[in-house]
């Protein structure tokens, strides 16, 4: 994480053609999405976004301000609000030969969709025997944290990890956002795109598209020696804050941002316990059934012996996003979030 | 495999009901057709017959709709337009020029899409999502009109498909985008064991078109000439950007739902008499020859092309070679996960005599 940030400006204006090196842009994840998608659409004809009120207003999050402005209306439109058939427009627009970047406007309205999703998206190219690849993009605002209605705030990414024939992944800082959103769109596989909705307004620098780590790769954001923390999207901000106190107290925390949690770097979980020993995982949904189980047995797997510890959970509780007040009390809070590294490391 | 000897029968019976008008149709096409009823209706008998010996696990046979699905397959560009079809549309694949032994693959359960290229043949992998497939026609439509292309797609579903809020979704979303696409229902009268008066509110399918701002035409499913007159002019239509068009056949399931099924449960075979009285076969049969636009030796020669075309496929897909284990694991993507890969391995490895 770069401590020292340029100046804010709000469009990044071309590359330095001088020998410096232009210093990144200062971009909210919500312009750096933007970006992205604008890049997409201008290097590839084939590229197409739509959903529910992205083409003239720009998106309820203004996610795609401004494209169909510059792309035309046949690059960037609004349908009608249709989820499932949505996302069955991109099968058979993929079908034809175009790469479909479709938004489902809130994660809890993709429920609508999910048997297009599921059956349909993931499925196709196994069932024509790659005759027919889908190069889809799905973009889902996701996530809770900014006390939203019910239905606009959900953690969809295990349903989606758990479908064969998707990838997923949910960026943490604008910069991720901008990297992890060119490489979907440029990936001849589905992809599911989970974007936090807590974070887009975070500001941050985006180094402009260049060579990224290879599809499933996670980054150490914050290096650590006594115990690792798990995260992506949001929670990855409250491990830094976490590991920011613990620091306070000499433990070193490392932070291990998945970014991918369809395929998981289980390489880069296993090397990170070998170095820590203690592992504590931390997401947004629900505990049962979560990914976070996913994450403790890929560290059992690959680094029994490097554990000191048994990997801990700290998650949402079993119960569905709660309203306004109480949702802050149901997503991992710093406090949970400490006392289970106090476990690992007194266990 | 001896295939029951009904045909030749029905074919000549010259007490046929409800005749057709072929009024200026070529002979060729007609012709074209009858040999595709015809075919389509033989190797729907071997279907079952397959299925009956163990070889396929379960067929869903089109018996007496084969005039609904050659009538408007006839209708399409096989250069240019794209089929989306269900699971019950072999005689489209026959019609459209789909490689059949790749296409019965699917039946003998050795790829649930069938080992023909959806992509190349231009007609969809075998969909059993009920309705799942309509919107896929909508979005390769759109995509058509963006790259200017000249070809149409045609969504096949059923009266149960038609309550499905896919099909709704779809249909309305091609009457905004005003897409060059054919919604086409066949209305064989029975969603597995459900009637029509159970599944459609508002008297028809048809009738639906009208909130989604396109013509709804309903046809006599059984009549060729007239399902590809309709299908035609729906074809015509999207092709000059009239925009969607709902066609639905009136046609009926002769066969039960699938050979797992058991219609005495739920229809008497009064109804299923009085359809069989409205064969399309023999219906078409009819009028050739009653027009006199084929001559005296035709329905034996046609039979025999058909039986031969037949033993072949039969004989295509039953020696047709199960796929590799590790293509259960190769097709999942493009670019496979370490995971994934790491699962063929093992697998690979386990497999290892
Ligand atoms: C979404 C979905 N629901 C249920 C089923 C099970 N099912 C398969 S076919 C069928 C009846 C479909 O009737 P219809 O659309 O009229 O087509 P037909 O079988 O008559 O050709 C049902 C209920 C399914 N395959 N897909
Ligand atoms: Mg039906």
């Amino acid at each position: 994480m770069t401590t020292s940030a340029p100046a804010a400006r709000g469009e990044r204006d071309g590359r330095a053609d001088g020998a410096a090196p232009a210093r990144p842009a200062v971009l909210t994840m919500q312009q750096a999405i933007n970006r992205a998608l604008a890049e997409a659409l201008a290097e590839d004809p084939r590229t197409l976004v739509f959903g529910e009120d992205v083409g003239r207003l720009g998106g309820v999050f203004r996610v795609t301000d401004g494209l169909q402005r510059r792309f035309g209306e046949d690059r960037v439109f609004d349908t009608p609000l249709a989820e499932s058939g949505i996302v069955g427009l991109a099968v058979g627009l993929a079908m034809n030969g175009w790469r479909p970047v479709p938004e489902l406007q809130f994660d809890g309205f993709a429920y609508p969709a999910v048997d297009q999703i599921v059956n349909q998206v993931a499925r196709m190219h196994y069932r024509t025997r790659g005759a027919a690849p889908m190069p889809v993009t799905l973009r889902v605002p996701s996530f809770g944290g900014i006390r939203a209605p019910e239905h606009h705030g959900e953690s969809l990414e295990a349903l989606f990890a758990h479908v064969p024939g998707l990838k997923v992944c949910a960026p943490s800082s604008p910069a991720e956002a901008h990297q992890l959103l060119l490489q979907s769109v440029r990936a001849d596989d589905p992809v599911v795109y989970l974007e936090p909705k807590a974070r887009y307004w975070e500001r941050g620098p985006v180094p402009d598209d260049g060579p990224a780590p290879p599809v499933g790769t996670s980054r150490v954001v914050r290096p650590g020696r006594h115990a690792t923390l798990v995260a992506w999207g949001a929670m990855v901000h409250r491990c830094l804050q976490v590991a920011r106190l613990a620091a306070e107290d000499g433990v070193e925390l490392e932070v291990v941002d998945l970014r991918w949690l369809k395929p998981i770097d289980a390489d880069g979980l296993a090397a990170s316990v070998a170095r820590t020993r203690r592992a504590v995982v931390v997401h947004e949904a629900p505990l049962t059934a979560g990914l976070g189980a996913e994450v403790a047995a890929l560290v059992q797997e690959r680094a029994f012996r490097s554990l000191a510890a048994p990997v801990q959970r700290v998650t949402g509780f079993d119960v569905p996003y709660p309203a306004g007040p109480l949702e802050p009390k149901y997503l991992p809070t710093v406090d949970r979030v400490l006392l289970a590294v106090q476990r690992v490391l007194e266990f | 495999m001896p295939v029951p000897d009904r045909t030749v029968a029905e074919v000549l019976d010259p007490a046929v009901p409800d005749p057709i008008d072929l009024g200026g149709l070529p002979t060729d096409l007609l012709v074209d057709c009858y040999r595709h009823m015809l075919t389509a209706r033989l190797l729907d008998a071997e279907a079952v017959a397959l299925q009956r010996q163990g070889v396929f696990p379960a067929y869903v046979s089109l018996l007496g709709q084969e005039a609904a699905q050659v009538g408007s397959a006839a209708a399409l560009d096989r250069g240019t337009d794209f089929v989306f079809p269900t699971y019950r549309e072999m005689a489209v694949a026959l019609a459209f020029g789909v490689d059949m032994v790749g296409y019965l693959a699917s039946h003998r359960a050795l790829w649930h899409g069938g080992y023909y290229d959806p992509v190349r043949s231009r007609f969809g992998a075998v969909n059993a999502v009920v309705g799942g497939p309509v919107p896929h026609a909508v979005g390769w439509a759109l995509g058509e009109r963006l790259r200017g292309g000249p070809g149409c797609a045609i969504a096949y579903f059923g009266d149960g498909a038609s309550s499905e809020g896919d099909v709704h979704e779809a249909m309305n979303m091609a009457g905004v985008f005003r897409t060059p696409v054919v919604f086409f229902c066949q209305n064989n009268q029975w969603a597995l064991s459900v009637p029509n008066h159970r599944q459609i509110a508002g008297g028809s399918v048809a009738a639906r078109a009208a909130g989604y701002g396109m013509p709804g035409v309903v046809v006599d499913g059984n009549d060729v000439a007239a399902v590809y007159r309709a299908t035609r002019e729906a074809l015509d239509r999207a092709r000059s950007g009239g925009g969607p068009t709902l066609v639905e056949a009136r046609t009926y399931r002769l066969a039960p739902h699938s050979t797992s099924d058991d219609a005495g449960r739920y229809r008497d075979a009064e109804e299923e008499r009085y359809w069989r009285g409205r064969d399309p076969l023999p219906r078409l049969a009819h009028a050739l020859r009653s027009a006199g636009l084929v001559g005296p030796d035709f329905f034996e020669a046609a039979e025999r092309d058909a039986r031969g075309r037949v033993t072949r496929i039969r004989e295509g897909v039953a020696s047709a070679p199960e796929p590799p284990g590790t293509d259960m694991f190769d097709h999942v993507f493009r670019e496979p996960t370490p995971e994934l890969l790491r699962q063929r391995a093992a697998w690979c490895e386990e497999e290892r005599p």
